[in-house]
């Protein structure tokens, strides 16, 4: 059921990731790299695809090399003893800032403080599909560390050259070349002085092994830390420009409103205000935001509703909605040995129903842009984890092409999978076109909450045929719209029909944190709960009995011994439980432990234990808070958060009506880090939280003989879920 | 309605140009270019634009510029003295983790500040209720708690 991360370094596009084309444009020529940065060496990178078609041509790359089309990145060490790396990836407080430079540093022999990253830049970086399903670590990381061990050997090269002796005598470290039979030294920057060389990877120089690692596998700090504790950062919403505006959109009353008419207001109700109306866009710009939003507040508009779906009828409209969609967005089928059969001649059979609500991503960063015309040419900095797709979106929405706009993504104020598109930088740059001078334009929360998109809401539906050895025979599972992200079980079981079925769905959809691979552990873990029960085994021992794989019984092991499992009896109003999985590349088992509140039927969880595998450990630290932080944002999906909807209005669209984790609702969490030097690095930014919602759910029937099979499981205690 | 012309930030007057209704945190981003303080909410919900009034946690979002007339404002662009960082800022560098995308950082330290005056060493709990206000969506309060008990630490080493 695994299937190998390393197969392919692109990305396997899932549905409800936001996905555009593979535009490749590179136009950059290799002189201009150093009229860019200065003499010095230049390693670029090449993806496999353009390594093919070089190979295919039966001629090694070498240098001088005109450069292939697609690259992933390059990496230059100038004569200011800066190395700068440029990466179309960007920083949304993952910490992959600070995890690539570690793989830069490791592999280089280069002090780590003296290595700048450019990020997400689409005039400076290559193009980069996006900064999502925890790709970073398994495919940047790698080639990074590749790009920087052939920077290394090509420095030896250099030195060997200079001094006339071998290079394989040499040895590189701290950003210095010694030759340990005649002590003599010298430094990268010294080395490239003058030199304009480029060479193309992939070359076949020995990476340092994950057990040799000296700054790779250390828990270092986030790079640039000190402008974040003292304010200085300038995340997208803090950008500024002279002679910048504020922009405002006037927002239709509801979901599928169209614009009939508007009428602008008078030109003296506020001073400087630019008013724009174009097609069923209507926004302004003004001196302040406080301005823009009263100019828009004035406007008098009259928009045609269309009657949408509610909240009260989702999970039958989308049982009785199936579309046919083509590609990644397409149903999705998985049939092996007879499972009709094998249900129809189980020792138990069990069937159930399971139900996920749409929820927010919520960034504490709301979308923001600042656009910026200087004749034909566009600058939008803004807050996306596409910068490209965004490019492509401001070239449709203002057809222009893409080579005049430069996207910009400083680092921001997080996103979970919520920012994959470019509304705000569209709506900006179109304000920033009318009122002829920057615009910057910042979504309110209550924009945030209604004009973005959503996790997908689902149905999932799973029947169960079990003997009373406790070994499953039929396993079929049906999701209805939340997503095929993690829908094969990693069980062994002969008999398995595993369906994704696209539907229509009432609200906007996409990407979140971990996409359907929750929603499809909740129902599957909570599931193989209900069948130990059934045939009266040990929830844990009921999933090791069915289970081979050896990555995936190490962490339930480990999860189980942390927490005591077996030993321990909850006390009363308490109750234990245990869920896990595997996605994308990594493994991990949770236990958490729940009380229940006796007058309020409230649930509060007492203590969480994950145990987490991912290969080799890049940096050990920022692994565990990426395993705190999903775990603390799970409780919200897994307990109270819902986006309640009626007829194309979101009811609850602040902070002070849709509930997210805080303070009080944080248990005791405890992580264990299983490291597999032996294996490759895997992205942690998503997997860890997987097993959080299925192990309270279980946790709660632990303690209440209640089962609940929906998410949230609580929003107002169990009575009423 | 008499516009309001100064403010007094991290002991400086500065000067300004807003209705007395405007939300302080809007006068210190779009005024006075300080955008240490952010906007999260706009209902006092977040607690990621908290600034110190009179050495109080504060939401500017919802505090009026009319209302700070004579008092002394102090945002996360003022804890830093001679180059020396506030103990909480030294706290949350040293509790490097506790750093995600951090947007939340400038309320989180304030709070933080405001509640260390008031309460040198507070236990692990009294500082999560002090800080119920505050949200990291990131899911480091863990790390946060961390920062800020180490904080108290420190200033508890300090003044032994």
């Amino acid at each position: 059921m695994r299937h190998d991360p390393t197969v392919s370094s692109t990305l396997e596009p899932e549905r409800y990731e936001f996905c555009a084309p593979t535009t490749h444009r590179f136009e950059l020529q290799r002189r201009d790299f150093f009229k860019l940065l200065g003499a010095g060496v230049l390693i670029i990178s090449a993806v496999p695809e353009a390594i093919a078609r070089q190979e295919s041509g039966a001629r090694a790359p070498q240098f001088g090399e005109p450069l292939p089309k697609e690259i992933s990145a390059w990496l230059h060490i100038g004569e200011n003893g800066v190395t700068t790396v440029y990466t179309g990836k960007v920083e949304i407080g993952q910490n992959i800032r600070t995890s690539l430079a570690q793989a830069v540093a490791e592999e280089l022999r280069f002090p780590l403080e003296r290595i700048e990253l450019v990020m997400g830049d689409t005039q400076l970086t290559p193009y980069d599909m996006g900064t999502f399903g925890s790709r970073t670590t398994p495919t940047m990381n790698l080639q990074l560390r590749k790009v920087s061990a052939a920077a290394r050997e090509t420095l030896l090269a250099l030195a060997a050259k200079q001094w006339n002796v071998d290079a394989g005598g040499l040895v590189a470290s701290d950003g210095k070349i010694t030759d340990p039979g005649t002590k003599r030294t010298v430094q990268y920057a010294d080395l490239v002085r003058g030199q304009q060389l480029s060479q193309i990877i992939p070359a076949d120089d020995p990476l340092i092994p994950a057990s040799q690692w000296t700054v790779e596998g250390q828990s270092i700090a986030k790079v640039d830390a000190r402008d974040f504790v003292t304010g200085k950062h300038r995340y997208p919403s803090d950008q500024t420009a002279p002679g910048m505006l504020y922009g405002k959109v006037l927002r239709p009353p509801s979901f599928g409103a169209t614009l009939v008419s508007v009428d602008a207001p008078s030109q003296d109700f506020v001073n400087d205000v630019t008013f724009v109306h174009d097609g069923d866009f209507v926004g302004v710009a003004a001196a302040s935001s406080e301005a823009a939003a009263q100019a828009v507040a004035a406007i008098h508009a009259t928009w045609k509703e269309q009657p949408q779906p509610s909240r009260t009828e989702l999970f039958d409209y989308l049982k009785n909605s199936p579309v046919e969609a083509k590609g990644f967005e397409g149903a999705s089928r998985y049939e092996t040995g007879s499972v009709d059969q094998a249900l129809a001649s189980a020792d138990h059979r069990l069937k159930q129903t399971y139900h996920v609500n749409y929820i927010a991503h919520a960034p504490l960063e709301p979308r923001a842009a600042l656009a910026q015309w200087s004749g034909e040419t566009l600058t939008v900095w803004t807050g996306t984890q596409r910068p490209f797709a965004v490019r492509t979106e401001l070239a449709q929405a203002l057809r222009i092409p893409e080579d005049r706009i430069r996207v910009l993504m400083p680092d921001m104020g997080s996103a979970y999978g919520g920012k994959h598109t470019g509304e705000c930088a569209v709506e900006a740059a179109r304000l920033a076109r009318a009122a002829n001078r920057p615009i910057k334009l910042v979504w309110t929360r209550e924009e945030e909450f209604t004009w973005a998109y959503f996790r997908p809401a689902g149905v999932i539906e799973i029947s169960g045929g079990v003997g009373l050895d406790g070994m499953i025979a039929a396993w079929e599972f049906t999701n209805y719209n939340s997503g095929a992200a993690g829908i094969r079980t990693f069980y062994d079981i002969p008999n398995q029909r595993i369906v994704f079925q696209p539907t229509r769905y009432p609200l906007r959809q996409g990407s979140y944190r971990a996409l359907a691979a929750t929603a499809n552990h909740f129902a599957r873990e909570s599931f193989m709960d209900e069948m130990a029960h059934a045939v009266g085994q040990d929830p844990l021992e009921f999933r090791l009995k069915n289970l081979k794989d050896e990555r995936l019984r190490a962490v339930f092991q480990a999860a189980a011994e942390k927490f005591g499992w077996g030993h321990a009896q909850p006390a009363v109003g308490h109750g234990f439980g245990i869920g896990g999985g595997f996605e994308k590349g990594g493994n991990v088992a949770t236990c958490a432990e729940v009380a229940i509140d006796p007058s309020t039927s409230e649930v509060r969880i007492v203590r969480v234990v994950v145990a987490f595998e991912c290969g080799a450990i890049v940096n050990p630290d920022n692994l565990k808070s990426q395993i705190l932080g999903g775990n603390v944002m799970g409780i919200g999906g897994a307990l109270f958060e819902a986006i309640d909807f009626d007829n194309g209005r979101v009811l609850n669209a602040r902070f002070s009506k849709y509930r997210v984790p805080r303070f009080s609702d944080v248990p005791q969490i405890d992580v264990v880090l299983v490291d597999r030097k032996d294996l490759p690095s895997t992205g942690a930014g998503e997997t860890p939280l997987v097993g959080l919602a299925p192990a309270v759910g279980n946790a709660i029937f632990n303690a209440t003989g209640k089962r609940i099979r929906s998410l949230p499981m609580a929003p107002h205690g169990i009575k009423s879920a | 309605m008499a516009k309001i012309q100064k403010l007094r930030v991290n002991g400086t007057e500065r000067a300004i140009d807003a209705d007395p209704q405007s939300s302080l945190l809007t006068v210190l981003r779009e005024q006075l270019d300080m955008t240490g303080s952010k906007y999260g909410c706009g209902e006092g919900q977040c607690g990621a634009c908290t600034v110190l009034i009179n050495g109080t946690a504060r939401r500017s979002c919802i505090t009026t510029v009319g209302s700070t007339e004579g008092r002394e404002i102090t945002t996360i662009e003022g804890l830093e003295h001679h180059g020396r960082l506030h103990p909480v800022q030294d706290a949350f560098l040293a509790e490097g983790a506790a750093l995600q995308c951090a947007y939340c950082a400038s309320g989180m330290i304030m709070s933080a500040v405001a509640l260390l005056k008031t309460n040198p060493h507070p236990s692990e709990q009294e500082i999560a209720a002090a800080m119920e206000g505050n949200l990291c969506r990131c899911g480091t309060n863990p790390r946060i708690i961390a920062a800020i008990l180490r904080a108290s630490q420190a200033h508890q080493e300090a003044g032994a």
